[in-house]
């Protein structure tokens, strides 16, 4: 397939891996931050292709897995009340809060519904006048624009019965969160693309310097996630650390200008609980005052209740790269992702989610790549 | 019975543009929707309406009997509808028993309020599939609920067929060193649904694989294909069944991700919506595991004689004894496949 095949390509790739084992000279710990690259990296393999210098630690990158228990319950009560439709995208629906899922919610009567985009909502409210729809706005910076729009286009059109429950988060200040903890392992970042194809990536220059930390912006495709690892492998054996552009095709210095004017317009900077880290100061977006009629919390007078995690679960060392999922007794026996017992296996995107998929006790067997079996 | 198409008939129910729930009623209305719409559109499929059942002849051979429900959302998509479905999904259950399909039932549960035009439509589909296959509907029944309380339309059709040969196709006969064969590109009726519920459109326009498949399989078995065990790759898509057939069997299943035939659109789709089309569904897509020395012919019959021009062979079964089944990657590296928790969910980013 055009546009994605090229990315793929298995000789290009062994000649990535060839050029990765003669740069290492010691063991290098690499993150990559967001969840889609976790995807990648264990379908394809690619941490079983590294040479045994260099391991990928799985950051925080997937929103759905580090949204706190305390919103999903504020999100299961709202959808449970019979004047809301409460939508969401997909991958929230089976995510447990302290006792019940959306599911179950949807299961009990709950009018729950799985939305592709924000707009998707705004529309059903617009349909549904004598109902209030309330949207589960999630995700990173880059569903942050998309979410700003839609709630920038409710008030043009004086919308009274839409809302959002906000759980949107910021990249940046989880990174710093990581770099600044005493046990932190991490020697080079892959930083998310999608991410700073909103953001771009001077935000990312002041961590680099003060951590003394080479962060490269990298893609989703396994050349783009081999690019990434080479270009942190060259500063960290050249010993520079500063931000390079793995994804030129994607992201530009500067991001893109008005998304982040709208969401600088829509949003204001909160700090946010993180499922598995605990409060992150200046890490989540709720909406601006100019906005706040349109905040689920305020309409509804929701009380979010800090909620204790499942003290079985490692996924909070996990996002922090200091463990892997199968450092995890529970992993793949009581934790699966029928039964998850924390944040990582419950997303499709989550560390754990991925290695579970893609093979916990896979055979360690590799061959050229593009062999026959 | 030929595969011409039958011309459309008009509308015969023309003052009740809608089902009543006294259609369902066992009344004079009930019977005039039976009469006008059912009767009139599988009479020549031997439909018997005067009798609560069907008497037919015992067919020479062991039978093969299966069910199946169809609540498929929309009831109308690129390339089928639920009436094409019901009756292909439970043919093809048949065939991969390696059974030819002889008759079917057919069960309507109707909501209020529904469409007469649609169920014409629904009924003219199942006429046209069913000759096409040449198969009977020899009986059926029919309710309706109240509005709120269905989804349009639901089916359940359950089949009969009659295994002529002395054959026995089962997961407990996979051997090792056999090779698993797909008949086509996997993931287009998934995606063609999946486009039609969100209001996306792809150029061209994706279409479900909707098709009967017991005459491919009918042809394996006439030019004397051992064939070992059939699968059809429904909800769950390929990746479901090779867990399946590997649990089943004790054996390993090993596929080559390069090998697996996916369509430009299919793919495309996919990597939108986050899904991988290995566990996308199909309605016109099945696995053959052959002995190694039967692959090639198995291909050449399949594309030869059926068009199946995408149909491939995509790995073999294994030594192992693992009871698993493992993907090799693109880049070379082998994974197991996992059974997914629920259905593929649409991911955020």
């Amino acid at each position: 397939m055009k546009y994605l095949d090229e990315y793929r390509d298995p000789t290009v790739a062994v000649g990535y891996i060839r050029a990765i084992s003669n740069l290492v000279t010691r063991p290098r710990m690499i993150m990559e931050v967001c969840g889609g690259q976790t995807h990648a990296i264990m379908k394809h393999g690619l941490d079983r292709l590294m040479p045994s210098g260099v391991t990928l630690l799985h950051g925080p990158g997937c929103p759905v897995c580090v949204t706190p228990v305390e919103l999903i319950n504020a999100a299961i009560a709202l959808a449970g009340q019979d004047d809301v439709i409460f939508c969401t995208f997909g991958d929230m629906m089976r995510v447990p809060g302290s006792k019940r899922d959306l599911f179950m919610v949807k299961a009990a009567g709950g009018d729950v519904r799985t939305v592709y985009s924000p707009t998707d909502a705004l529309r059903t409210a617009i349909a549904n006048p004598e109902r209030q729809v309330v949207f589960f706005a999630i995700g990173f910076e880059t569903t942050a624009p998309a979410n700003a729009a839609t709630v920038h286009q409710a008030r043009q059109r004086a919308l009274d019965n839409f809302s959002i429950l906000s759980a949107q988060v910021l990249i940046p200040p989880a990174m710093e969160f990581l770099l600044s903890a005493k046990d932190c392992k991490v020697d080079g970042f892959l930083a998310a693309g999608h991410v700073c194809t909103v953001t771009g990536y001077t935000e990312y220059e002041a961590l680099a310097e003060r951590y003394n930390i080479p962060i490269v912006v990298t893609g989703f495709e396994p050349l783009d996630i081999l690019r990434g690892i080479h270009m942190v492998l060259e500063q960290l054996e050249s010993g520079r650390s500063e931000v390079s552009n793995a994804y030129p095709r994607a992201v530009q210095r500067e991001g893109n200008v008005s998304a982040r004017r709208l969401i600088d317009k829509v949003f204001r900077v909160t700090d946010r609980a993180w499922r598995g880290f605990g409060i992150i100061p200046d890490s989540g977006l709720e909406l601006s005052e100019e906005y706040a009629d349109f905040d689920a919390r305020r309409r509804f007078a929701l009380e979010v209740t800090p909620v204790a995690e499942s003290g079985r679960c490692i996924s909070g060392l996990i996002l922090r790269g200091n463990k892997t999922p199968r450092d995890c007794p529970a992993f793949g026996m009581d934790c699966t992702p029928d039964h998850p017992l924390g944040a990582t296996m419950v997303s499709s995107e989550g560390a754990c989610a991925a290695y579970y998929r893609y093979g916990a006790e896979a055979p360690t067997t590799t061959s050229e790549p593009g062999g026959q079996t | 019975m030929s595969d011409e198409n039958f011309p459309a008939c008009p509308l015969p129910i023309s003052e009740y543009p809608r089902i009543l729930l006294a259609h369902g009623g066992g009344g004079r209305l009930m019977h005039r929707l039976i009469d006008d719409i059912f009767v009139v559109s599988f009479a020549d499929l031997a439909l018997e309406s005067g009798h609560d059942g069907a008497i037919l002849d015992r067919p020479d051979g062991r039978i093969a009997m299966t069910t199946d429900s169809y609540v498929v959302d929309p009831l109308f998509f690129p390339g089928g509808d639920i009436g094409s479905l019901a009756v292909c999904g439970t043919v093809n259950d048949l065939a991969m028993c390696g059974a030819r399909p002889l008759y079917l039932s057919v069960g309507f549960i109707i909501e209020e309020g529904f469409e007469t035009a649609l169920l014409w439509n629904i009924a003219q589909s199942m006429r046209q599939t069913a000759r096409a296959a040449g198969v009977y509907i020899v009986t059926g029944d029919t309710k309706v609920v109240d509005r709120g309380r269905g989804h349009g339309v639901f089916i359940n059709t359950a089949g009969v067929g009659v295994l002529e040969q002395d054959i026995h196709i089962a997961p407990e006969r996979i051997r090792v060193g056999d090779r698993i064969i797909v008949n086509g590109d996997i993931g287009r009726h998934g995606t063609a649904i999946m486009a039609v519920r969100e209001g996306l459109s792809f150029e061209p326009e994706i279409k479900s694989d909707c098709a009967a498949l017991h005459k491919a399989i009918e042809s394996l078995l006439a030019a004397g294909v051992e064939v070992h065990c059939l699968r059809d790759l429904t909800r769950g898509g390929l990746a479901t069944t090779l867990v399946e057939l590997a649990e089943t069997s004790g054996l390993g299943l090993s596929v080559n991700e390069s090998v697996v035939p996916v369509c430009d659109g299919v793919s495309g789709a996919c990597e939108l919506l986050g899904f991988d089309p290995m566990y996308v569904a199909n309605e016109g897509r099945f696995a053959a595991i052959v002995p190694e020395g039967e692959a090639d012919r198995v291909v050449e019959i399949l594309r030869t004689i059926h068009g199946m021009t995408e149909c491939a062979d995509i790995g073999d079964v294994i030594s192992s004894r693992s009871g698993r089944a493992t993907i090799r990657g693109m880049l070379g590296v082998e994974r197991v496949i996992q059974m997914l928790s629920g259905e593929q969910l649409p991911r955020i980013c």
